[in-house]
């Protein structure tokens, strides 16, 4: 019972960190809730028994992706400060 | 005419998704092969216990084989569009006298070398549980981007020969082996390891894919994060 609220739970996060890093208008609020994303996401394979993938999915799809992403958003952010002092 | 244009995306998106989930629905369930089963039986010539290693560098070792050629490739594209511009190397540890950032450096210097340890032992694992060379590689690269951004390791701009090197030296020696054995213990099979050395030639090609991987995925960053660095130091 415990762990089907868990995964319900999961799933709902899950659905919600996507659907607002999909929706949200600001460009670094949208990084960190896919990084969000990759976590939550990195425990779903976890709890559906494949801890191989939640290990490559923790690691580069939230850790390295996210931080390529950052650092994007630095760059672009750089970029409109030149172009509009 | 371009919310019409969203509109259509919408419309056409949400009906290939929803016969993708018919189609899997529909699709008779697969009786005849059961691939696990398959796995285990066969485990014993592989060299490993864990199936998800057997499964990614000796059944399918060839899928490895090209999924690193193909980070290479994309390494490669990415330094393609950098030698357009021509930058001069930023120094490592110019904003590190401001006292906010001891805390950083001083987490960056206890990090590191647990990280480095982790990834030998994700390696080292990869043969009888999860782990394996993708996800040390990953952690390599993590610490390498944590050392970057602490100021610590200064971004990559050319790659000199060791760089190179180390770079497509997983990929060389994963051909080295591939090559070595087809010519000697199964003539004409590509990456049919005997059984009695499967599992000290997994070890060797995931030492090499370590290493490579780890400066792959750190150099995506490295090679990139020159202006954010840049972007530091003006302020």
């Amino acid at each position: 019972m415990s762990s089907l609220i868990l995964d319900l739970l999961l799933v709902i996060a899950l659905l919600w960190s996507a659907l607002r890093s999909l929706m949200t208008r600001d460009l670094f609020r949208a990084v960190v809730l896919f990084i969000v994303f990759g976590l939550l996401m990195a425990l779903v394979w976890a709890r559906l028994h494949a801890p191989d993938i939640a290990l490559a999915e923790a690691a580069i799809g939230a850790g390295l992706t996210g931080a390529l992403l950052l650092d994007t958003v630095g760059y672009l952010r750089k970029k409109q400060q030149e172009s509009f002092p | 005419m371009r919310n019409l244009l969203n509109v259509l995306v919408i419309v056409l998106s949400a009906a290939l998704g929803l016969v993708l989930i018919g189609v899997i629905l529909e699709s008779p369930s697969p009786a005849r092969v059961r691939l696990p089963e398959e796995v285990l039986m066969q485990i014993g010539a592989s060299g490993v216990t864990h199936p998800v290693t057997a499964v990614l560098l000796n059944f399918r070792g060839y899928d490895t084989l090209l999924e690193v050629m193909v980070l290479l490739l994309a390494l490669l594209g990415v330094l393609a569009q950098m030698g357009k511009q021509k930058r001069e190397n930023p120094p490592a540890g110019f904003y590190l006298t401001e006292p906010r950032m001891q805390v950083l450096l001083w987490l960056a210097r206890v990090l590191v070398p647990l990280m480095v340890l982790v990834a030998g032992y994700l390696l080292w694992a990869g043969g009888h549980q999860p782990g394996g060379a993708f996800q040390a590689g990953a952690v390599l690269a993590a610490a390498g981007v944590l050392l970057n951004l602490s100021g610590l390791l200064p971004s990559w701009m050319e790659p000199a020969w060791n760089l190179r090197a180390g770079l497509v030296s997983g990929l060389l020696v994963f051909l080295l082996i591939a090559a070595a054995v087809m010519m000697t213990a199964s003539p004409g099979l590509l990456l049919q390891y005997p059984p009695a050395s499967a599992g000290m030639l997994i070890l060797l090609v995931e030492t090499g894919l370590t290493l490579s991987l780890g400066l792959i995925l750190a150099g995506l960053f490295l090679f990139l994060s020159g202006d954010a660095i840049d972007d530091e130091a003006d302020k």
